[in-house]
């Protein structure tokens, strides 16, 4: 009885050893074929950052937009890449007791501006219709590369948007809006030109969740700092500055870049977390059901940075050799080195010409416009004081 | 006189009458019309019904093959069959609704004496170079000689060749069923050649949904007018490496040769740079075991990026080679004929990746420092990789080339350095190969594949990548031309100017084109009308003027126009009333009397 006993016992530890081992192998299979399944398809990245309010008392907003920008380059993304809209300088407003700095933190902890910002539409430039026009690529064909969102179906994009906004619609410039209609009809037109693969929206603005309540376009995930009915508070002010430097939404967020390097592997559910309603006194939105991916197999790096897919080149070609010219091209490079020496500087530039050239005679043209209207204006009041008879004493 | 003044009152009443009659009839028959028509937006018409019939069409893409039986392949009553067409067609589902057939029309035909005298010589090499003279094989068809079943052309397990200019050989067989078993075989070497499922599925993984995840399908560039590509060499540490790659001369013999070959597919513009001081981003860790540096897979992600920001330097076309920091060499290669005038509007400015339109592909080759050197490159085993380099899709690639150690010994620093252009450019060339999408093919069994040519390129790979861009530039065109026909259809106040409709009307009628010319098998010209296509559907699409009066919502219609037209109105609809009710009044007047 008792060796039946142990003998079963036996049997069954073996078995459930042995299922626990299948199970581990066909767990990982799964696991590695689940890996790859979550992992997204992008190849590169692109980010569209916008500010649009303008104004000294708007500080925070370029300071948002700067600081999003500053954690997106050294995340990776390159300056080709980005298209940065600021609606005002900032950095060199008459305002700014520091000139060339645009700080985060007060008591001028962290300049966001850097040494080599690249703003792609400045001013006067960041209007609804340039926004929609990057967006969905009806650009005027004398538009420079640096301005336009060249993306194509395998790049995924950050757009991020900042300012003053209400339910439904975002202010530009203090003159225009943008409703979300149209932002949804612009992401609608992206998607069906296959513009990007998948779409990150943030936006720190007011009752910044009425924006994305109407996208319907698929792969897209929004987060806003505030929900309808609700406002965003702007960080901290600081004395020396005199305005506020940052929106709470986006301090938040910046802080938890800040811990963020390029092979981390943090996900979009702790970014849901950034900045809890004791913090920001607004209750930050996120929008994921038109996105595919669960947001916890979604990286941070997917949308901050630029992580690029990388294969070892394990084959070659055959190619044959040809010696001999490689010597007669070296030899040519060496003369025409020699040839360049002969320029010199002096004898581009006419000087003694220049110095002493006299001044060009300029043809008479008859007076024109304002000074015949002036000169005609005069003859007629003093013909129409003095009578038109005094003529015969003129002529 | 107050009869007088009651007919006077009388008559100015109704000439009031008359007055805000005429008024009213003013303002809805000229005044109505005039505002309406004057506040149309301009639409030209567009032809919706066609482009939901591109939708619907059934693209069909003919493999004209010429098979050529030499006297002993077949036995004799066979033989007295010929000439005559056998076509096999097979249908290939695509998801996503899109079905596509492929059609080899085979023409059996009896050889001619010189290609008798050819497939009777002692290698494949030798028939090949005889039979290569009389004529050009158009794009997209191939020619199989059936040799016989004993012959030595061919080594004798091996069943059939596939040779580097669109031609195949094919073991005959003397049996009953010759020709079938033949033509199945036929049929194999074809597909090899030229379309095969895998082929059609890569090309069109944009618009099929699913199936997103392999890496295979993902790496090929996208269909484009042109390629701009660029060579830089990277020299972190010019005090040790004096660095001299001959570029020139490697691009001129290598690399126009694969890029002439490659033309049909679109411009290619090359540059070239030499970059000092430009590091890698990842610092490469040591291995004692080798005493060389290593760099393993997972950091090679990040390598890339750092170096991204310093590659798109400003090109001047016209700069020659010099020797300072930074020396731009930039050499104008093809320029195809045949594309389309309306594509000058998209800015087309060769040699400079800043005011280029064209996708970019950089290959850069990196000379270690001397702390680092040597620097290997392993893959997920640990191993170093044979080639030392390794490419990202639809970016480009990188190789370390490795400074001999004996070049340090005897000299002072810096050691000139000689860069072997040869193993350079084999590395280069078959990741551009990889970068384009052409893999290699899947064999049928038994096969010989002819060996590499000068190019680095064979015809008929070519031809393959023509048929995948066809495919894949219609299927944009027509999701491009649907969507603008949606957009448009929708939002019923977007202008629609004259060009725009006629590069519509352009493309409509190129993909028409260019899908009868694949169903009769002229790859060529369906390639060109397919570029068409995409190119007019395109600007059709970004047209700058498709974008005002995005969106007009109804409110703020109400808002303009109630302040202009209440103020007419009201007193005309009042007077209309008041006109009304006294008429109603005198009507009933006489009955009461009566």
């Amino acid at each position: 009885m008792a060796v039946t006993d142990s003998l079963s016992r036996a049997a069954t530890v073996l078995a459930t050893v042995l299922l626990l081992s299948f199970g581990s192998v066909a767990a990982s299979h799964i696991e590695d074929q689940a890996e790859q399944f979550f992992r997204s398809g992008h190849t590169n990245n692109w980010a569209v950052l916008v500010c649009t309010s303008r104004f000294w008392f708007n500080y925070r907003h370029v300071a948002n937009t700067l600081s999003v920008y500053r954690s997106v380059k050294r995340l990776g993304i390159p300056d080709s890449h980005i298209v940065l809209m600021l609606a005002d300088d900032m950095a060199c407003n008459p305002r700014n007791p520091k000139p060339a700095t645009v700080f985060s933190h007060k008591n001028m902890e962290l300049n966001v501006y850097g040494d080599d910002v690249e703003v792609d539409y400045r001013s006067y430039e960041v209007t609804v219709e340039n926004f929609l026009r990057v967006l969905t690529g009806r650009i005027p064909p004398s538009t420079p590369r640096s301005k336009r969102l060249l993306s194509d179906d395998r790049s995924n994009i950050l757009i991020y948007m900042t300012g003053h906004g209400g339910n439904g619609f975002l202010k530009f410039q203090d003159s225009e809006e943008i409703t979300n209609i149209e932002l949804a009809d612009a992401f609608e037109q992206m998607w069906q030109k296959r513009r990007y693969n998948e779409l990150l929206f943030i936006i720190d603005t007011c009752q910044g969740a009425s924006m994305y309540e109407r996208f319907y376009s698929p792969n897209i995930m929004a987060l806003a700092s505030s929900q309808v009915g609700e406002d965003s508070l702007s960080h901290q002010p600081d004395p020396a500055i005199g305005v506020h430097l940052m929106d709470r939404y986006t301090f938040y967020v910046l802080e938890f870049l800040e811990e963020i390097n390029p092979a981390s592997q943090t996900n979009m559910n702790d970014l849901f977390q950034v900045c809890p309603k004791s913090l920001c006194v607004s209750t930050p939105g996120h929008r994921t059901d038109l996105f595919q991916r669960d947001p916890k197999n979604v990286l941070i790096t997917d949308f901050f940075g630029s992580v690029r897919k990388v294969e070892i080149t394990t084959e070659t070609i055959k190619l044959q050799q040809d010696s001999e010219i490689m010597e007669s091209s070296y030899k040519e490079d060496q003369m025409d080195e020699k040839l360049m020496e002969p320029l010199k500087y002096a004898e581009q530039l006419p000087v003694a010409q220049i110095i002493h050239q006299k001044p060009k005679l300029k043809d008479w043209h008859p007076p024109g416009g304002f000074i015949l209207g002036l000169w005609a204006l005069i003859i007629m009041v003093f013909f129409k004081t003095y009578g038109i008879k005094h003529m015969k004493f003129i002529f | 006189m107050a009869a007088a003044g009651a007919a006077a009152t009388h008559l100015e009443v109704a000439r009031g009458k008359r007055a805000a009659l005429f008024f009213a009839a003013v303002a809805i028959v000229l005044g109505l019309p005039l505002w309406w028509k004057t506040t149309e937006t301009y639409r030209a018409s567009l032809p919706y019904s066609q482009i939901s019939g591109l939708n619907a069409l059934q693209l069909r893409l003919m493999v004209p093959v010429t098979v050529v039986f030499t006297r002993e392949s077949v036995p004799l009553d066979d033989q007295e069959k010929l000439p005559f067409t056998v076509v096999h067609e097979r249908e290939i589902p695509l998801k996503y609704k899109m079905k596509i057939k492929c059609r080899f029309q085979k023409a059996y035909r009896r050889a001619l004496d010189h290609e008798e005298e050819a497939l009777s010589s002692g290698s494949v090499q030798e028939a090949e170079a005889m039979l290569d003279e009389p004529q050009e094989q158009a794009e997209g068809s191939l020619t199989v000689y059936v040799i016989s079943e004993h012959s030595s052309l061919l080594p004798q397990d091996m069943m059939s060749y596939i040779g580097p200019k669109r031609t195949a050989v094919v073991r005959g067989i003397m049996h009953r069923e010759a020709f079938n078993i033949i033509g199945r075989r036929i049929v194999q070497v074809a597909q090899a050649m030229s379309l095969t499922e895998d082929v059609l599925a890569a090309a069109l993984a944009d618009h099929l949904p699913e199936d997103k995840w392999s890496a295979e399908k993902r790496r090929p560039l996208k269909s484009s007018l042109g390629y701009e590509i660029t060579f830089s060499l990277l020299n972190p540490d010019p005090k040790s490496h004096d660095v001299y790659w001959d570029i020139e001369g490697a691009v001129r013999r290598y690399v126009q040769p694969f890029l002439n070959a490659l033309g049909a597919a679109g411009n290619f513009s090359v540059d070239s740079q030499i970059l000092y001081y430009a590091m890698l981003g990842v610092n490469p860790r040591f291995d004692s075991a080798s005493s060389s540096y290593y760099l393993d897979m997972h950091s090679l992600p990040h390598v890339i990026n750092p170096v991204e920001s310093r590659l798109g330097l400003a090109l001047l076309p016209s700069l020659k080679c010099s020797g300072t920091v930074i020396a731009h060499c930039s050499l104008q290669l093809l320029d195809s004929s045949g594309l389309p005038t309306s594509a000058s509007r998209v800015a087309r400015t060769i040699g400079s990746s800043a005011a280029s339109l064209y996708p970019v592909l950089n290959f850069l080759l990196y000379v270690p420092e001397l702390a680092h050197s040597p620097l290997y490159i392993q893959d997920k085993d640990g191993a170093p990789v044979a080639t030392n380099a390794f490419h990202s899709p639809r970016w480009g690639g990188i190789m370390v080339y490795n400074v001999d150690s004996k070049t340090y010994n005897a000299s002072v620093l810096p050691v000139r350095v000689e860069v072997d252009m040869v193993r350079v450019m084999e590395v280069f060339l078959a990741q551009l190969r990889l970068l384009f999408g052409i893999a290699q093919p899947q064999l049928p069994p038994k096969c010989l594949l002819s060996g590499p040519t000068s190019e680095g390129l064979m015809t008929w790979e070519l031809d393959r990548l023509l048929w995948a861009r066809s495919v894949e530039n219609l299927a944009t065109a027509t999701t491009t031309l649907t969507s603008l026909a949606q957009l448009l259809g929708k939002i019923s106040n977007i202008v629609i100017k004259d060009d725009v409709a006629s590069e519509v009307y352009k493309a409509v009628a190129a993909v028409q084109k260019s899908a009868e010319e694949l169903a009769s098998g002229h790859l060529a010209s369906a390639f060109v009308a397919s570029q068409e296509a995409v190119t007019s559907s395109e600007l059709a699409f970004f047209d700058p003027s498709l974008l005002h009066l995005l969106y007009f919502p109804d409110d703020q219609k109400f808002a303009i126009y109630i302040p202009l037209f209440l103020p007419m109105a009201v007193p005309i609809l009042l007077s209309l009333v008041k006109i009304f009710l006294e008429t109603r009044k005198s009507w009933r007047k006489p009955e009461k009397t009566d």
